[in-house]
């Protein structure tokens, strides 16, 4: 009963503290409005939702988003300094192959979006079993050491987090 | 106290600017498609998230409330520049690169834009003459 009126509660919570956040200064009927919402659109898009992201600690989420944004900030010192100041004959832009022990597919998107977000790489490709990113890097002389920090800072840690 | 706060947001607004103008010089002076990937997707993120941050502080300081909006422009920002990002990037290789240029995974699978469903596409051999090349 309660699976078939709430497929979803993380789905529910989000979109509820998401109309929230829109509407922007609390008042009770925003509230309603919003647990409203938070009950029929998880029923209403539920065919497009088959999987869900399963936890094993969802409270690490929090000290991984610290390290995200401390290197999102770090990351953009590093790229702007590469781009102002580095001589174009210098710059030493590679291909990574990453190999992934992750197999959730939200994990493995969470660590896709980490590495766009932070130093110097972008993520190009997953291979068609999923075994393996391939990671465009903007300049690393030391390629072992990039794929091995992306291994040992953010996949360990997310793997973690999804069981 | 006023004044400092005021000296903040200024600073941060500053910052923002010189970053987002940092991403799009990125676009200019780096020399390939998939090194000018990279201006954009960094530069801008932190530039954007400092206009936020000083944004949220001017309401809060001067307009006595704190407002939630940039917090969700943050999100759906953070959100979507990735697969941006990604898709750029697996065009250019569709149309640009050839899969023996790349490092293959090492499974000895294929990379998915090269997968069995690209076979149905419509872009399947690479011109020697494409653009975007080194």
């Amino acid at each position: 009963m309660i699976r078939r009126l709430l497929p979803h509660p993380a789905l529910s919570l989000a979109v509820a503290l998401i109309w929230l956040l829109l509407v922007n200064r609390f008042a009770w009927g925003s509230l309603v409005f919003a647990l409203a919402l938070g009950l029929v659109i998880p029923i209403v898009t539920e065919p497009y939702w088959p999987g869900r992201a399963r936890l094993r600690s969802p409270l690490r989420i929090l000290g991984y988003l610290g390290i995200v944004i401390h290197d999102i900030v770090k990351a953009n010192i590093d790229v702007a300094r590469i781009v102002l100041f580095m001589p174009k004959a210098d710059l030493r832009p590679c291909w990574l192959v990453v190999p992934l022990e992750l197999t959730a597919p939200e994990a493995v998107a969470a660590l896709m979006g980490t590495i766009t977000l932070t130093p110097g790489t972008v993520s190009c490709d997953l291979a068609e079993d999923g075994s393996a990113l391939l990671v465009h890097a903007l300049h690393c002389p030391d390629p072992a050491a990039t794929v091995d920090e992306i291994k040992t800072r953010y996949e360990a840690r997310l793997k973690e987090i999804f069981r | 106290m006023m004044a400092l706060a005021d000296i903040l947001i200024a600073a941060l607004l500053v910052a923002g600017g010189v970053f987002g103008l940092v991403g799009a010089w990125g676009l200019v002076r780096l020399p390939d498609m998939m090194t000018r990937l990279h201006g954009p997707t960094k530069a801008a993120t932190l530039g954007v998230g400092s206009v936020l941050i000083a944004s949220m502080a001017f309401f809060w300081v001067h307009h006595d409330h704190l407002s939630w909006h940039e917090l969700l422009i943050g999100l759906f920002l953070f959100l979507t520049a990735p697969i941006t990002g990604l898709y750029i990037g697996k065009a250019h290789m569709h149309l640009s690169w050839k899969p023996e240029e790349l490092p293959q995974p090492p499974s000895g699978a294929e990379w998915a834009t090269w997968g069995k469903g690209a076979e149905t596409s419509p872009i399947v051999t690479v011109p020697d003459d494409a653009p975007g090349r080194e």
